[in-house]
């Protein structure tokens, strides 16, 4: 068993870095928070806090536009968060990282501006069952418009893709392949290096929606060959507001621009406008600047405490959760991967999670319930939904004990 | 008993309770002495769709008084709607109409019809209020 709590001080520090995030110190009604809702949206370092001050203290102004000082200030704090976040993912070029509003709007941005160039009547996108509606929907949009088919890679009842399904899935007719790199609704981490792998044998480019993976797990864009990674700021300890798409360059340059405005072009005139060059092309508008800024504050933070740390101390905290949440009689896990990020999602019984979740929040708990924005997955399991908690860095073992015994009491209380 | 007295007695009822737990575990036994929706009518024309707990209600019109029957799948979600039931059936469409329900937020459930609680409450108020004005302007709803 490795859930010795002198085990768990040797990966990380968690008590010094749990004063790193100010609001872990509330109550909620009368006792001190347990926040497990960390795949919705994850608590802030005093890091990030500061650095959001510090933006509108002393560096606020426009970017790339000013020749004064103060934009001049902007403009290089801006262009160097691009940089931590390229080398954070190990891009090849800046350029090939565009900010955008979060995960959904990068994953728009694709289906508008690849679908635009590549999409034919007749052809092909594949996502998987285990997509968040956020990497349904575009998807569906634009094969609605393009006259496209959207194909489904099926899940087994652990909540794993089926690879060999996927295998035979693949022709000439599929312009993309868009899939989690890890489950919001049940932690299972997919396995994209295969699927990139299959999709390049036919010369198909890969989209990997990593709004749950880039918190968890190290990702190196160039080793994993990915096409394009979409990721949001707001659940890697930075702002909300905040996202990024990774894109080849060589897709990048093939592609239209998304938006029109300011900041994305070179020459306008009435009859002909032209287009600006990467990463502006697609980042018309004046940009989320405090943001951008901050989300490479929260990068500084994460590699200070080491992904590898991060991602050790998490599988310890889910190996923990699944045993302690299994002493609830009458628990069913939903999702069992053998591969899993650091969540566990529930059912007891004939209990509604919508209950457990009101219980659960009177004992200060936060935890998520209901579909999690992945109704095609909760009607493949045939429940309404799940109770699903969410652990990050800065959770304890502890806290485990607390929601343990915060479901038990819920069970004891809405069991007949 | 008009609204207001019903309300009034549901606030006694609560002032009772020291705690939370005392509180939930009677909106759960509420739950449990619901008028129960029949069977055949929880169907989809009488389903409020919350985001999280369905809620089906029906209403009945009978001597001039509309009364409610209602279900939830999720127990809590149930109790709650329990005490709108009991607080608002069994009124003219004119009382139903022109109620004020000030007893959710007297008892200390107001966070339960806030928007992100999702649980079709405020959504099944809405509704019963629509029947009324239905009925008020002579429509059938039945």
């Amino acid at each position: 068993m490795k859930t010795d709590s002198a085990i768990f001080q040797e990966i990380l520090d968690v008590q010094k870095i749990r004063k790193d995030f100010p609001i872990l110190d509330s109550k909620v009604n009368g006792r001190p928070l347990v926040y497990f809702d960390n795949a919705a949206t994850s608590q802030k370092p005093w890091h990030v806090i500061k650095a959001i001050e510090h933006y509108y203290t002393d560096l606020n102004s426009n970017v790339h536009r000013g020749v004064h000082h103060l934009s001049q200030q902007a403009t290089d704090a801006f262009e160097a968060s691009r940089k931590k976040l390229a080398d954070f993912i190990n891009a090849k070029h800046d350029r090939e990282v565009i900010f955008t509003k979060g995960t959904t709007e990068s994953i728009n941005l694709v289906a508008h501006s690849y679908g635009k160039q590549f999409v034919q009547p007749g052809d092909t996108i594949i996502i998987s069952a285990l997509e968040h509606h956020s990497n349904i929907v575009p998807w569906q949009l634009l094969c609605e418009d393009r006259k496209a088919v959207l194909k489904v890679i099926p899940i087994n009842e652990k909540g794993e893709l089926l690879l060999n399904d996927f295998k035979s899935m693949l022709d000439e007719k599929v312009k993309l392949v868009a899939v989690s790199y890890v489950s919001n609704s049940l932690g299972t981490i997919n396995p994209v290096r295969e699927i990139i792998a299959l999709s390049h044998l036919h010369n198909i480019p890969v989209l990997l929606d990593a709004a749950q993976a880039i918190q968890h797990i190290p990702i190196d864009v160039q080793e994993l060959d990915v096409d394009f990674l979409a990721f949001s700021g707001h659940k890697m300890y930075g702002p909300t507001g905040i996202g990024i798409l990774y894109g080849k360059e060589k897709w990048l340059n093939q592609m239209p621009p998304y938006q029109g405005g300011g900041e994305m072009i070179k020459t306008v005139s009435f009859e002909k406008t032209t287009f600006n060059e990467l990463p502006f092309k697609f980042e018309a508008g004046t940009p989320n600047i405090e943001a951008a800024i901050c989300l490479g504050a929260a990068v500084d933070y994460i590699n200070e405490t080491g992904m590898e740390n991060i991602q050790q101390y998490e599988h310890e905290l889910l190996e923990y959760a699944n045993e302690k949440l299994a002493e609830v009689e009458g628990i069913k896990f939903i999702g069992t991967a053998d591969n899993k990020a650091s969540l566990v999602s529930f059912i007891i019984d004939e209990l509604h999670p919508y209950d457990v979740g009101l219980i659960l929040d009177q004992l200060g708990i936060a935890v998520r319930t209901g579909h999690h924005c992945t109704q095609p997955l909760m009607d493949f399991y045939c429940i309404p939904g799940t109770v699903r908690a969410s652990f990050a860095f800065y959770n304890t073992k502890e806290e485990i004990d607390t929601l343990t015994d915060g479901v038990k009491k819920a069970v004891s209380m809405l069991g007949n | 008993m008009s609204i207001n007295e019903i309300q009034d007695e549901l606030i006694e009822e609560f002032s009772l309770f020291g705690n939370w737990m005392e509180k939930y575990e009677h909106i759960i036994q509420m739950a449990k002495e619901l008028p129960i929706i029949e069977e055949q009518y929880k169907q989809d024309e009488n389903l409020i769709k919350g985001c999280q707990a369905k809620v089906w209600l029906r209403a009945d019109f009978k001597e001039g008084k509309i009364s409610f029957t209602a279900d939830s799948d999720a127990i809590i979600t149930k109790g709650l709607v329990g005490m709108v039931v009991r607080v608002l059936s069994d009124h003219t469409p004119a009382e139903i109409m022109h109620a004020e329900l000030y007893f959710v937020d007297a008892v200390g459930l107001k966070e339960h019809l806030s928007m992100t609680r999702s649980n079709g409450l405020l959504s099944m108020i809405k509704q019963m209020k629509m029947y009324a004005l239905a009925l008020q302007s002579g429509a059938n709803v039945n």
